[in-house]
């Protein structure tokens, strides 16, 4: 028997070459992705407009607004009355107005002094978009109690990422989505492809053992997966500034261990499903929706519901950007995550054994 | 270009007689019974063809003899070997083409016979003297897509595909199927011209007309055969008279000639009816008993491998 695995790979490869739209998708998704939440989505507080309502416009107080009007992230639009407050806030044309007691000063004083003291500001914030606007309230907060009292106030510092960039989050959600997207998907609906389209019967009445056929079928989307992931990193290294101080060694040995996961999980998919539109549909619901709502993409896995928590314990992408977080923020070496690392490598075994059982070389 | 290669591959296949042999074969899927206990043999280098309608379980048993579902109950045997205990070596003796279109559309010509051959692990150069008469008619459309070639082609390099490896045995599930008539026909030519070659080829095909380009025939229907014999014995089997009938309202005539006395079976069988004859109908009654009708004719016919289908359905 001549060697034919080359072949094979070569055949799969030809598949993806001759359909240049889904192979640009592919390509272009993750930049894309990476633009949209690094630049275009964000949490971040940035430029917003803040009013100023003061009965006596004292030192202190001027103070504390040059203080603000110097900070990049907010934009001092000018004092107004308090009957103003409400319509200031209605149209937009401000998103937070700082309204400073007629006793600021006193207060100030006593507070500094260590006497305990009434509130003495009062932040009115537009919080139709929650995140911005919790930020923003820490924020101010912060800039203007700098002022009030330093010793009687706790000092917060951010760390790993002090600017509370979300581009820097989102980075290892997208990893874990689009391997999913690359891998499993396409392996899958490429495998079922053959199913649906009678190649397999014809594969099947071959000497060839069908697993070969498979594996052959991973190789160029796992050459893929891996050019996506030189993308991404380059990406959020040069384009997102994300430090990845925890080394890439580490990012990129987890991120192909990943990748194996994401193709054994195609290839579980499609040992289920008997058409194209079932394998689509299973790995975007399925997959994609775990990914993006239990994995800790968008929200903190701390925040769910407890029973949505042990669900998540079982969706791969979530050990997986976990690890990529602190690898790439935090700064830790892949050491530090080796629990993940060993879920991820149970994970893989676990799925590659259940689906070789379960493709047959049977038509049944 | 070696012509001294043996069709099968390079070891000789067990000494048999039959290179199909089929025992009380039976599948179920949920309620329907595929195939019914149905037991034939085929000879060594016999083109045999299984003649009969969609469902009548032909394509259950390409699957089954090409090892790709397990039968509920019975055996096959194929160039000797089990289909149940011995798949893999026969997954590599036989050629096998599905019923519908199954080779890559978005390769070309050329890199799906590239792909199929190294699947069994020869090149195309080996097998070229056997596979030429055939591929030689679409090597000009080389490096088409085989997608974009038209059906007759499209047959022509599936064919090609399934003999890549020169197999003893040749399944052909429905080859001709949407297949335009001249492309048929020099179809059929090259399977005559393969079993010159020694290959055994098992075809399938719902045309009636097609049956009598092949050594023997089984008709089927529902799971079970009807009968197994040359086309002319199946055709020799008719042991009543027939007719062809034309009248200028043909609906009314087929109605009308079911009710005449002796008339076993009347139907409708392209321009004309067919009448099938008992012992007591009469020529002359019969028009008879029509004259009131417009233009009736009636002719004497030769029985078609059709109407024995039609006869051994009903009985």
């Amino acid at each position: 028997m001549k060697h034919n695995f080359g072949s094979f790979v070569k055949k799969e490869t030809l598949h993806i070459l001759r359909d240049k739209r889904t192979m640009l998708v592919v390509m272009l998704i993750p930049i894309v992705l990476m633009v949209l939440f690094g630049f275009a989505i964000s949490t971040e507080v940035n430029n917003i407009n803040v009013a100023v309502v003061a009965p006596h416009r004292t030192d202190g107080v001027h103070d504390a607004v040059k203080r603000l009007d110097a900070n990049e992230y907010f934009t001092f639009k000018g004092y107004i009355t308090p009957n103003e407050i409400d319509s200031h806030l209605r149209t937009g044309n401000v998103g937070a107005v700082i309204v400073f007691a007629s006793d600021y000063e006193r207060g100030t004083a006593q507070a500094t002094a260590g006497i305990p003291t009434r509130p003495i500001i009062q932040l009115i914030v537009d919080a139709s978009n929650v995140n911005t606007a919790s930020s923003a309230t820490a924020y101010l907060q912060s800039i203007l109690l700098g002022s009030a009292s330093q010793q009687t106030m706790f000092e917060t510092r951010m760390l790993f990422n002090p600017q509370m960039k979300s581009a820097y989050n989102f980075v290892p959600g997208i990893m874990g989505l689009i391997f999913i997207l690359v891998c499993a998907m396409m392996t899958s609906v490429s495998i079922v492809r053959e199913k649906e389209m009678g190649t397999m019967e014809v594969l099947l009445v071959s000497p060839v053992r069908p697993v070969k056929i498979i594996f052959a079928k991973m190789v160029p989307y796992f050459a893929i997966s891996c050019i996506v992931l030189i993308t991404i990193l380059l990406l959020a290294r040069y384009l997102l500034g994300v430090p990845m101080s925890g080394g890439v060694g580490g990012i990129f040995a987890l991120s192909l261990l990943y990748l194996i996961l994401s193709l054994s999980l195609g290839l579980f998919v499609s040992t289920i499903s008997k058409t194209q539109v079932v394998a689509l549909l299973v790995s975007a619901m399925v997959m994609m929706m775990p990914i993006m709502m239990l994995s800790g993409m968008l929200f903190p896995i701390e925040n769910l519901p407890r029973f949505f928590q042990i669900v998540s314990t079982i969706v791969p992408a979530r050990w997986y950007i976990d690890a990529i977080r602190k690898m790439m923020i935090q700064g830790v070496p892949l050491m530090a995550v080796w629990e993940n690392g060993i879920i991820l490598l149970g994970m893989t075994i676990v799925l590659l054994s259940i689906s070789l059982r379960k493709f047959n070389d049977k038509l049944e | 270009m070696n012509n001294e290669l043996p069709i099968g591959g390079i070891d000789q296949a067990p000494c048999v007689m039959n290179a199909i042999e089929i025992n009380n074969l039976s599948k179920r899927y949920g309620k329907v019974q595929a195939l019914d206990g149905i037991s034939f043999a085929v000879g060594q280098g016999e083109l045999f063809g299984l003649i009969g309608p969609d469902g009548a379980g032909k394509t259950t048993l390409f699957r089954l003899l090409t090892t790709l579902i397990h039968p509920d109950s019975g055996s096959a045997k194929v160039d000797g070997y089990d289909t149940v205990n011995e798949y893999r070596i026969i997954r590599s003796r036989v050629g096998y083409m599905p019923g519908r279109f199954s080779l890559y559309p978005d390769l070309t010509v050329e890199e799906n016979l590239q792909f199929f051959a190294a699947t069994f692990g020869v090149t195309i150069e080996e097998s070229y003297d056997l596979i030429a008469p055939i591929y030689k008619q679409i090597e000009p459309f080389k490096k088409r897509p085989a997608g974009k070639l038209s059906g007759g082609m499209k047959q022509k390099l599936a064919l090609s595909c399934a003999l890549i490896h020169r197999p003893s045995v040749l399944f052909l599930d429905e080859p001709t199927t949407g297949v335009d008539a001249v492309s048929r026909s020099e179809f059929w030519d090259m399977l005559a011209g393969l079993k010159k070659l020694g290959i055994t080829i098992l075809v399938s095909t719902p045309y009636m007309d097609e049956a009598s380009r092949c050594d023997r025939i089984a008709l089927c229907n529902e799971g079970k055969i009807l009968g197994i014999d040359t086309p002319k014995g199946i055709v020799r089997g008719f042991d009543r008279r027939l007719y062809g009938i034309r009248a200028k309202n043909m609906f009314t005539l087929l109605e009308r000639s079911r009710r005449v006395a002796g008339v076993e079976d009347c139907y409708p069988c392209g321009e004309q009816h067919h009448l099938v004859a008992a012992d007591n109908f009469d020529v002359a009654m019969f028009k008879a008993q029509l004259s009131d009708m417009e233009d009736v004719n009636i002719v004497i016919k030769e029985p078609t491998i059709e109407d024995m289908f039609i006869k051994l359905m009903k009985r």
